[in-house]
C-alpha cells in the first residue's frame, strides 16, 4: 500500500486546488481519484468515506479527511508550514482567511451565467485591488522580508501565490500597482517545489471550463443556479 | 488598560457569537465595543484597524485579529481546547468546519427575502437532521465518551452545543431522533462556564431580530 496521500475530487480546481498546491509546495507526492460519474460519488457515499457527504476528501495518515480547511491545516502543520508558535499561526490563519475569501469569489465564477460572469469579474478585480492585495503589499513592505510570516516559507505564501495567479488569469496586469507583490510572485514561483508545480505535466489543474462545470453539476446535482456577488 | 480581549462587532450574534461562546467556555472575561453607525465602521477602516476592512475584530495579546476562523483557532490553541496532538486537531477541525457550514445557513437566514424563508428553514432542518447531527450522534455513540474528541472538552464541543441550541430555536423538536446529542446537550449545558454563559445577563446575544438586520444593512451599506 502506498503511503502517498490520495485526493478524491473532480478533475479540476475547485476546492481541492489549494490542497494540491500545498502538498506540492511541501514536496509531497500524491495520488488522485477523479469523480466523473454520479455512480462513483454514490459509491463513496454508501461506503461511508465522506463524513459530511462531501468532497474534497483526502486519505492521509490513516484518516479520511474532509473539509478543505481542516485538510490544509493538517498538511501545513505536518510539513512545518504553519509558523513556529501560536502567534505566527494566528498571522498565517488571518492571511489565509483573506486569500480564501478572494479565491471563493473566483471559485463560483465558472458556474455563473455569461452576464453574471462579467459582473463577477469586475467584482473580483475590485476586491483584489482595493481590499486584499493592498493588505499583503503592506505586510511585505513593513517587514521587508521575503515571506509573509516569521521570515520563513509558510502556507500563507503558497496560498497568496495561488490567489495572485488566479486573479491574473482574469486580469493580466492586476499587479501593476503592487511592486512588493510582483517581487513576491517572482520569488515564490522560483522555489524549486513550486517551480515544478508550475511546469506543464504537474498535477496543477487548468482554468475550469464548461466540461468541468457540467461534470460537477451532474455528479453532485447542485450548483445550477448560482448568482454573482 | 485591561488585559482582557476586546471584541468589536454589532450588538448581536452574527460571526462574533462563536467567539463569545469559546471565550466564555474557556472562562475568559472580555470587553465588547458595539458598532451602531456607518461612521463608527468607516472610522475603524480609516484608522487601519481592520486588515481586510471587515469585522469581527478581536484585540487580544497585542494583536488586532480578524477572520473568525483565525480568531477561534488562536483562542482554542491558547486555552488548550484544541486537542493534544495533530491528529486530534484534525478531528476537531473537521467537526468544527462541518458545524460551521450548518451555522452559516442559520447566519444567513435573517437576511433571506420573506418568500425564501420557509424554503431556507426547511433546508436547515434537512441538513441538520440528515447531514450534521447524525455524524455527531454516531461519533458519541461509537466511543461512548462525554466529549467529541480525545475524551476531553474541546472547541468542537463548544461549537456543537452552540449549533444545537441555535437550530433548536428554529426547530424545537430537532433533537428528537438523537438521544446521544440530547445527553450531550445536557452535559455541556451543565459545565460551569457554559452554564454561566447560558444565564441571563451573560454576554450571549439573543436571536437576530429585524432591528439587528436593519443595523447590519445600515452599518455595512456600500
Amino acid at each position: 500500500m502506498s503511503k502517498k496521500p490520495k485526493l478524491y475530487y473532480f478533475n479540476g480546481r475547485g476546492k481541492m486546488e489549494s490542497v494540491r498546491w500545498l502538498l506540492a509546495a511541501a514536496g509531497v507526492e500524491f495520488e488522485e481519484e477523479f469523480l466523473e460519474t454520479r455512480e462513483q460519488y454514490e459509491k463513496l457515499l454508501q461506503g461511508g468515506s465522506l463524513l459530511f457527504q462531501q468532497v474534497p476528501m483526502v486519505e492521509i495518515d490513516g484518516m479520511r479527511m474532509v473539509q478543505t480547511r481542516a485538510i490544509l491545516c493538517y498538511i501545513a502543520a505536518k510539513y512545518n508550514l504553519y509558523g513556529k508558535d501560536l502567534k505566527e499561526r494566528a498571522l498565517i490563519d488571518m492571511y489565509v482567511g483573506g486569500t480564501d475569501d478572494l479565491m471563493g469569489f473566483i471559485m463560483m465564477f465558472p458556474f455563473l451565467s455569461a452576464e453574471d460572469k462579467e459582473k463577477q469579474c469586475a467584482f473580483i478585480v475590485q476586491k483584489a485591488t482595493s481590499r486584499y492585495f493592498p493588505a499583503y503589499e503592506k505586510v511585505l513592505k513593513d517587514h521587508g522580508q521575503d515571506f509573509l510570516v516569521g521570515n520563513s516559507f509558510s502556507w500563507a505564501d503558497v496560498h497568496l501565490l495561488e490567489a495572485i495567479l488566479m486573479v491574473e488569469e482574469k486580469k493580466s496586469d492586476v499587479l501593476s500597482g503592487f511592486p512588493q507583490l510582483q517581487a513576491f510572485k517572482a520569488r515564490i514561483s522560483n522555489i524549486p517545489t513550486i517551480k515544478k508545480f508550475l511546469e506543464p505535466g504537474s498535477q496543477r489543474k487548468p482554468v475550469p471550463d464548461d466540461k468541468y462545470v457540467e461534470t460537477v453539476r451532474r455528479v453532485l446535482r447542485m450548483y445550477y443556479d448560482l448568482k454573482a456577488n | 488598560m485591561s488585559g482582557k480581549p476586546r471584541l468589536t462587532y454589532l450588538n448581536g450574534r452574527g460571526r462574533m457569537e462563536s467567539i463569545r461562546w469559546l471565550l466564555a467556555a474557556a472562562g475568559v472575561e472580555f470587553e465588547e465595543v458595539f458598532l451602531q453607525t456607518k461612521e463608527q465602521y468607516d472610522k475603524l477602516i480609516k484608522d487601519g484597524l481592520l486588515l481586510f476592512q471587515q469585522v469581527p475584530l478581536v484585540e487580544i495579546d497585542g494583536m488586532k485579529m480578524v477572520q473568525t476562523r483565525a480568531i477561534l483557532s488562536y483562542i482554542a490553541g491558547k486555552y488548550n481546547l484544541y486537542g493534544k496532538d495533530l491528529k486530534e486537531r484534525a478531528l476537531i477541525d473537521m467537526y468544527v468546519e462541518g458545524i460551521s457550514d450548518l451555522m452559516q445557513m442559520i447566519l444567513m437566514f435573517p437576511f433571506s427575502p420573506p418568500d425564501a424563508k420557509e424554503k431556507n428553514l426547511d433546508s436547515i432542518k434537512e441538513k441538520a437532521t440528515n447531514r450534521y447531527f447524525p455524524v455527531f450522534e454516531k461519533v458519541l455513540k461509537q466511543h461512548g465518551q462525554d466529549f467529541l474528541v480525545g475524551n476531553k472538552f474541546s472547541w468542537a464541543d463548544v461549537q456543537l452545543i452552540e449549533a444545537i441550541l441555535a437550530v433548536e430555536e428554529k426547530i424545537p423538536a430537532v433533537l428528537s431522533g438523537f438521544p446521544q446529542l440530547q445527553a450531550f446537550k445536557t452535559k455541556m449545558s451543565n459545565m460551569p462556564t457554559i452554564k454561566k454563559f447560558l444565564q441571563p445577563g451573560s454576554p450571549r446575544k439573543p436571536p437576530p431580530d429585524d432591528h439587528y438586520v436593519e443595523t447590519v444593512m445600515k452599518v455595512f451599506k456600500r
